[in-house]
């Protein structure tokens, strides 16, 4: 008896606008000061009206556009009823029936080795407001607070279709949503301020031994706060749920077992049943008469469309086929963000070597940027510098080892604080000091070997006995005269001279 | 002539002349609140100080030459369903009891801005569910030509208020007659506007889609200036239009040439009362003998009207009611075991019933299973509704009719009988639904002395031809003049 699982994921982003979706509140993540970003509309007070923010709009659609979603040519707000303290109207202006937004997918990698991939289908993503923040104080009723502040925030719900088959398919789901967000400017996606929220639904289809398909009931894991937490969670569940389907054989659709609320305990790494009823809602949704519907045309549509920049994993495959670089180059820059991926470009293509320039970029780059705490914004060396350093690599100025020297010169000199400037000119200068250019004038090494032969001559007769690691003493010493010389030249020409001598 | 006595429109020429001051008009109508109201209880609260330092301001603006808005002196009194900044607003419920809102509705601004003088917040059927004013949580409202009668609602306050010469204008809404409907009971001059003509931003919600702010007066042009004052887009209502404003005071004395009134045969049939049915086809001669034609239209749904109205309108109070829970603001219970508990002891002691029977009837007309038989299919009649007038205005310019099907009637006459007391506003309703404008005026007595209008229905965005046909009965009748015994 195997099983085949099945997740589907919903995804609520706060989206990153001034103001609030339906009133002129700053939309900011402020916990510290409750209550200070509200006004009558989004406390609910009788007689407030809801305004739509135009800009919530327009990133709903950047995000429809990346999404491969269709933009729906009308589109409506509803209210969703229910009773709670941080719904100040005890409904959300959310929508029901036509989203704003509707199928289409995110194709992430399903295999690392092949580079497999598989298209996640996206039912819809619709536009709706945040409830506010309750505040319980566990020692009993009546303590319990509210803040509104988040009360109105604009969120985009994007709802997942149940395509994906394992916990790691779906934090690789989660990643590359998170990423392709980030790119479009949409949302800041911090999930431990709640700006990326993710609930995720499991279940099982177990196949019998006589070739049938049982679904186990769905579980909703609600709240979780990290990828990582989820794909714990789905892992745990997937388990719970089949040894569930062992010992006790229900399926779903049998009494008592339809959708259960289970949240995630990390400590224990196990999933936990929900206290509280599982009512059967009904959100009595109808169409909110205070907002007007929403069209677009085509014209409108096509303008978002050409503003959007290159997306992830459009990128991500143009890079590997300009720059000759691996998936896994790509992936590591791309991942980076945009301005960390232009950088890059800017070095690979003024260096003329995009496989050289990725080295650099996703280790010494990324590896200095990570140690000294900067952004690439703020990394001292810049797309220039970097390409004058790689440059004089590859046309054999410098050793790759005289690179990093440089290298990290530079970046001393920026931690030294001293007012130096760091540009191509500096790069020279360094390489001048410490003597690190290549030495192509060979009579100066043939002058240097001699010089050493005569010295050593233990060396010389140990090498002749069959010694080969006497050769090293003697290269060292011929390195110590001409610096810049190349090491593999030194040697070749050594042991020509001790075979001739 | 008395101060409370005069029209708007002679009010407005004195002041203006310098006659009078704001501060002698608005002490007249106090007076005459003090006088009157403990019998006609049209007003929940009056603040008699506030309102002279209202009117001392106005006088002092007047006196330093500044430019006046064009109600400048003039007292008004609100319907408590408008959000006045540190003022009460009740809505006539036990649950806002104690709220003081911390904003202005968009027509107090506008008002403020046009020099008006806020005399007071008037009293209404609870959050404007009702036809009488007898659902109010605090005191029912008398009409002030029989005090056993109800002055209609649910604006009877503001309706009272004018005809009892407490305040020259006031302002009502208009949901589904209730504007229109107080405005005959009590003859005096009542207008809902076209849905979108004047912003609800701050009128605190019953039916969303059908609420709208509109003027009473003791004349027509005293309609004419307050509804030019409040009207117009305000970007806070996405529901507001950006529609110029045309100036209704200055067409309003050109009577309407050619003018063509359409009558519907489904509005003359058995309820109707003799009496104002005689009213009616009394104005229409008079339109007659000015050269209007009159001419026969068909509104075929309007049967409909009734049941359309009551699912769409408690539909969407179900949902605007929802948020009076007793968490953030108004009442909240002092007993309860839990929050849900909470919820219903705070929900069940603050609202009334005629305000709880509508929830109910829009929380089940919502519910799932019953959406698609009940709400959506209203609103397909409600867009049947909607093109019979098209079809009828493309034929006549406005349609004249009875405003409800009698007189007034007794207090406690109806509260037994829902049913019965939502046939009253059988006449006003479709208009709603329709969202098109609608003016009452004055145009009749019974016999035992109780005032009777006409009401006047044009297509959306026609009031300026509504206050000119209006108008034009005014001058050639003289039912506006005559004022309730004291
Ligand atoms: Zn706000």
């Amino acid at each position: 008896m195997d099983y085949t699982v099945i997740i589907g994921l919903e995804v609520h982003v706060q989206l990153l606008t001034k103001t609030k979706l339906y009133c002129g509140c700053a939309n900011l993540f402020n916990p510290d000061n409750p209550n200070v970003q509200t006004c009558p509309v989004c406390l609910g007070l009788p007689g407030s009206l809801p305004v739509l923010n135009k800009r919530a709009v327009e990133l709903a659609v950047r995000t429809g556009l990346a999404l491969n979603l269709d933009i729906s040519q009308y589109t409506k707000w509803d209210r969703k009823q229910y009773y709670y303290p941080d719904l100040p109207k005890n409904y959300q202006i959310s929508q029901y029936d036509l989203p704003i937004t509707h199928d289409g997918w995110l194709e992430i990698e399903v295999n690392a080795d092949t580079g497999e991939r598989k298209r996640v289908g996206i039912i819809r993503a619709h536009l709706e407001e945040d409830a506010g923040k309750n505040m319980h104080d566990e020692r009993g009723r009546g303590d319990s607070q509210v803040d509104l502040n988040r009360a109105g925030t604009p969120l985009l719900e994007i709802v997942s279709k149940t395509d994906i088959r394992s916990a790691a398919e779906a934090r690789k789901y989660l990643e590359e949503l998170k990423l392709l967000l980030l790119y479009l400017g949409v949302s800041d996606c911090n999930m431990q301020e709640g700006s990326l929220r993710c609930d995720a639904n499991v279940n099982l289809h177990v196949h019998t031994n006589d070739g049938h398909n049982i679904p186990t009931p769905i579980t909703e894991i609600k709240n979780v706060n990290s990828f990582r937490n989820v794909e714990l969670a789905i892992t745990s569940e997937v388990e719970r749920q089949f040894e569930e389907y062992k010992r006790t054989g229900k399926k779903l659709g049998d009494p008592g077992a339809t959708k259960e609320t289970r949240g995630f305990n990390a400590a224990t790494g196990k999933t936990f049943a929900q206290r509280g009823k599982e009512e059967a809602h009904d959100y009595r949704y109808f169409p909110e008469p205070d907002l007007c519907p929403v069209t677009f045309t085509e014209e409108q549509i096509q303008a978002v469309r050409e503003s959007l920049i290159e997306f992830p994993a459009d990128r991500r495959t143009r890079m590997q086929a300009a720059y000759q670089i691996s998936p896994y180059d790509a992936a590591v820059i791309v991942d980076q963000q945009t301005e960390f991926a232009d950088f890059y470009e800017t070095v690979a293509k003024g260096c003329g070597d995009g496989k050289q320039a990725a080295n650099w970029m996703t280790q010494d780059v990324l590896r200095e940027m990570n140690d000294r705490k900067l952004t690439i914004g703020t990394f001292p060396i810049r797309p220039e510098v970097l390409c004058a350093i790689l440059k004089k690599i590859n046309q054999g100025d410098i050793t790759i080892k005289a690179g990093r020297d440089v290298f990290m010169a530079l970046l001393e000199d920026a931690s030294m604080g001293t007012d130096v400037i760091i540009d191509p000119e500096r790069v020279d200068r360094i390489i001048a000091e410490k003597g690190l250019a290549i030495v192509k004038d060979t009579g100066a090494i043939e002058a240097a070997i001699a010089a050493a032969i005569a010295k050593n001559e233990k060396a010389v007769a140990d090498f002749k006995s069959g010694k080969q690691a006497a050769v090293g003493k003697l290269i060292g010493e011929v390195m110590k005269q001409c610096k810049g010389a190349d090491p593999q030249t030194v040697r070749t020409m050594l042991l020509e001279t001790l075979a001739k001598a | 002539m008395s101060i409370t006595g005069a029209t708007t429109t002679e009010l407005l020429e004195r002041l203006e002349r310098g006659d009078l001051t704001s501060v002698d008009v608005t002490s007249a109508y106090l007076d005459v609140i003090e006088k009157r109201d403990g019998q006609v209880k049209a007003f929940l609260l009056v603040d008699r100080e506030d309102a002279l330092r209202q009117a001392e301001a106005v006088d002092k603006k007047r006196k330093s030459g500044t430019a006046m808005g064009a109600l400048a002196g003039v007292p008004i009194a609100i319907k408590d369903v408008l959000c006045t900044k540190g003022v009460r607003t009740t809505c006539a419920s036990k649950i806002l009891e104690n709220f003081v809102p911390p904003y202005d509705a968009h027509v107090i601004e506008r008002l403020k801005a046009a020099d008006a003088v806020l005399v007071g917040k008037t009293n209404m059927d609870e959050f404007a569910m009702g036809s009488s004013t007898e659902n109010s949580a605090y005191q029912v409202t008398r009409n002030p030509w029989d005090l056993d009668r109800t002055p209609g609602g649910s604006s009877g306050g503001s309706a009272a208020a004018v005809a009892a010469a407490m305040s020259p204008v006031s302002i009502g809404t208009d949901t589904g007659g209730s504007i229109r409907m107080p405005a005959s009971y009590c003859g005096v001059v009542g207008l809902k506007p076209t849905y979108g003509r004047v912003s609800r931003y701050g009128l605190v919600a019953y039916g969303s889609s059908l609420d709208q702010v509109g003027p009473f007066a003791n004349d027509v042009r005293g309609a004419a200036v307050v509804l030019e004052a409040i009207a117009g887009h305000d970007p806070r209502d996405s529901t507001s239009l950006d529609e110029p404003v045309p100036s209704y005071t200055e067409s309003l004395e050109q009577p309407l040439r050619g003018l063509s009134i359409g009558i519907a045969k489904e509005h003359f049939v058995a309820g109707l009362d003799a009496e104002v049915e005689k009213a009616v086809r009394a104005a229409l001669d008079v339109y007659r003998s000015l050269g209007a034609e009159i001419r026969e239209v068909t509104l075929p749904h309007s049967e409909y009207a009734i049941a359309v109205y009551y699912l769409i309108a408690a539909s969407e109070a179900s949902s605007n009611l929802a948020r009076y829970d007793g968490v953030h603001y108004g009442h909240r219970a002092e007993k309860f075991n839990d929050l849900i508990d909470m919820y219903s002891a705070s929900r069940g002691e603050g609202f009334g019933a005629e305000v709880k029977r509508r929830i109910m009837l829009g929380t089940y007309a919502l519910s799932a299973g019953y959406y698609d038989a009940y709400y959506l299919k209203a609103l397909k009649v409600r867009r049947l509704i909607r093109q019979d007038f098209d079809k009828a205005f493309a034929d006549v310019d406005v349609i004249a009719s009875p405003v409800a099907p009698t007189a007034a009637f007794r207090i406690g006459e109806l509260v037994t009988d829902p049913l019965a007391m939502y046939l009253s506003d059988i006449y006003t309703i479709s208009a709603n639904l329709a969202g098109i404008p609608g003016i009452s005026v004055p145009a009749g007595m019974t016999t035992n002395g109780l005032p009777i209008g006409l009401q006047l229905l044009g297509p959306t965005f026609s009031e300026e031809r509504l206050l000119r046909a209006a108008r034009m009965l005014e001058k050639h009748t003289e039912w506006h003049k005559l004022r309730p015994p004291v």
